[in-house]
């Protein structure tokens, strides 16, 4: 079978913020065998505009879409955020040709039209079906059976089941299988499903925080010596936030949070360095001690 | 959270109902099926939002929605906290979409009554700018560069504007008054 060929996503929150996210994810997707081609002009996913206007989303994730229709390659994005709305978007103008005609009127004012000739797939969706487990499996060279760490798939990258159609939402378990693989135990721990609340950190922060420390202790009474995710939105509720959850309310977690690429790259035998984990707010040092 | 912490909504009057609103809601995509609520509460019990918030309780949108409360609905900030998780999407019952009906409403209260979330209107302001909702420095497109990524395109600035004034979105970014925070 050829290589899968994707045009990367990046979206905007992985170069404005989490470089260490895309790093590790081109190294690892590459040593096992995808190629990813550049996304040439992209623009926003279209997500933050939902809350303002529909049609305003529809059409900037649909200018994407007509992007990679014109490349004729399909879309891999790494986060769930731009999974949602480009996966919902190229979804809905597929099936629904009144919705169809109305965004290529305005793509029309552009010099776009959207065919519906491409798919959509996050990361975890092109591990697990393009490469299948047991490639993926037998590319790591360096278990790593010491550790012991939770997941977090985040929201969007199973809901709504209507549109994502994968994995289970009330207990996903694409990305526990592929933690699996790279030797390390996955623990179950309380509400795994549940949101960690970032999209509405911007309008307030009280109940984010709360909600992202409901997790966080459900995670430490778990035993987890690491988060593990899969969404730049996720990650920076739970890394790059922790520090200001904990004073938010007095306690103290020391989790680190590694994005999937970064465990499974390890397991593939890169260095830290190689993944960017020093990039990291919250410092693995422990389990980098533990792994090595 | 406990019923006496709850806000009691003051007594409803029967001129607030419009009984047109449903029938304008449920033309909506991601809104139709507004009707088939029949109250059940799921949305509520399984909202993490509603877990921690006073405020925020979807099945009372619902309601509201089916009775027709329009201007209490799209003057309430509460609209403004729902997460967007889906949750209520999947374990509605009835197929309602929750989360959809929500989009519509805050789409509404943008248009009909021309508030925002100041972030919003900042990530809008962005994105028209560079095509990213973040301003990304030139030193940090470098240092891309110089951690061996490949440099970050940058998009056609026209095509941008062009969307957003063609779908109307300009105008409503430009009259709107914004919301610093939500209460919870
Ligand atoms: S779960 Fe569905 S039917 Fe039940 S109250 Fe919520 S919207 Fe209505
Ligand atoms: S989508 Fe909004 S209303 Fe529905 S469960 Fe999530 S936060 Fe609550």
């Amino acid at each position: 079978m050829a290589n899968p060929k994707y045009l990367i996503f990046t979206g905007c929150v992985i170069p404005y913020r989490l470089s260490s996210y895309e790093i590790s994810a081109r190294k690892v997707l590459s040593k096992l065998g995808v190629e990813l081609m550049e996304m040439p002009d992209f623009n926003c996913c279209g997500y933050p505009m939902d809350v303002i206007n529909h049609d305003l989303m529809l059409t900037l994730a649909a200018r994407n879409l007509c992007i990679a229709e014109k490349e004729g390659l399909n879309i891999m994005t790494l986060c769930n955020g731009c999974f949602c709305s480009l996966n919902e978007t190229n979804k809905a103008l597929k099936e629904d040709r009144k919705l169809r005609e109305k965004i290529n009127g305005y793509l029309k004012e552009v010099g776009m039209e959207f065919k519906g000739t491409i798919e959509v797939k996050h990361l975890i969706y092109v591990l697990s079906e393009d490469l299948g487990y047991e490639k993926i499996k037998s590319a790591v060279v360096k278990p790593l059976s010491k550790l012991k760490v939770a997941q977090h798939s985040g929201c969007h990258v199973v809901r709504p089941a209507k549109y994502v159609g994968r994995d289970d939402p009330e207990n996903p378990h694409t990305l526990k299988n592929l933690i699996r693989l790279t030797g390390a135990e996955c623990l179950d721990y309380v509400d795994e499903a549940e949101c960690c609340g970032n999209p509405i950190i911007g309008v307030n922060e009280e109940v984010p925080f709360s909600m992202a420390k409901e997790k966080l202790d459900h995670i430490r009474a778990a035993g987890a010596q690491a988060l593990i995710t899969i969404c730049p939105f996720c990650h920076i509720m739970f890394d790059l936030n922790q520090p200001r959850i904990e004073r938010a309310f007095n306690e103290k977690y020391g989790l680190p949070v590694l994005h999937y690429t970064q465990l499974l790259g390890l397991a593939m035998g890169f260095t830290p360095e190689e993944l960017a984990v020093n990039e990291l707010r919250v410092k693995p040092l422990e389990i980098l001690n533990l792994i090595r | 959270m406990s019923q006496t912490q709850e806000q009691v909504p003051s007594v409803i009057k029967a001129e607030e109902l419009n009984s047109k609103f449903k029938y304008e809601i449920s033309k909506m995509p991601g809104a139709e099926k507004i009707m088939a609520c029949f109250q059940c509460g799921t949305c509520t019990a399984d909202c993490p939002i509603a877990r921690y918030s006073q405020f925020y309780r979807p099945r009372r949108i619902a309601r509201m929605v089916q009775l027709g409360l329009k201007e209490r609905l799209l003057s309430d900030e509460a609209l403004w906290l729902c997460s967007s998780c889906f949750t209520c999407v999947d374990h509605c019952p009835q197929g309602v979409e929750i989360a959809g009906i929500v989009r519509v409403l805050r789409n509404m209260a943008v248009a009909d009554k021309a508030v925002l979330p100041l972030v919003y209107k900042e990530l809008a302001t962005n994105l028209m700018k560079n095509g990213y909702v973040y301003e990304i420095p030139e030193s940090r497109r470098q240092k891309r560069v110089e951690m061996g990524l490949p440099p970050l395109p940058k998009p056609n600035l026209n095509d941008i504007l062009k969307i957003f004034e063609v779908t109307g979105s300009l105008k409503l970014i430009e009259k709107v008054k914004t919301i610093e925070k939500v209460r919870s």
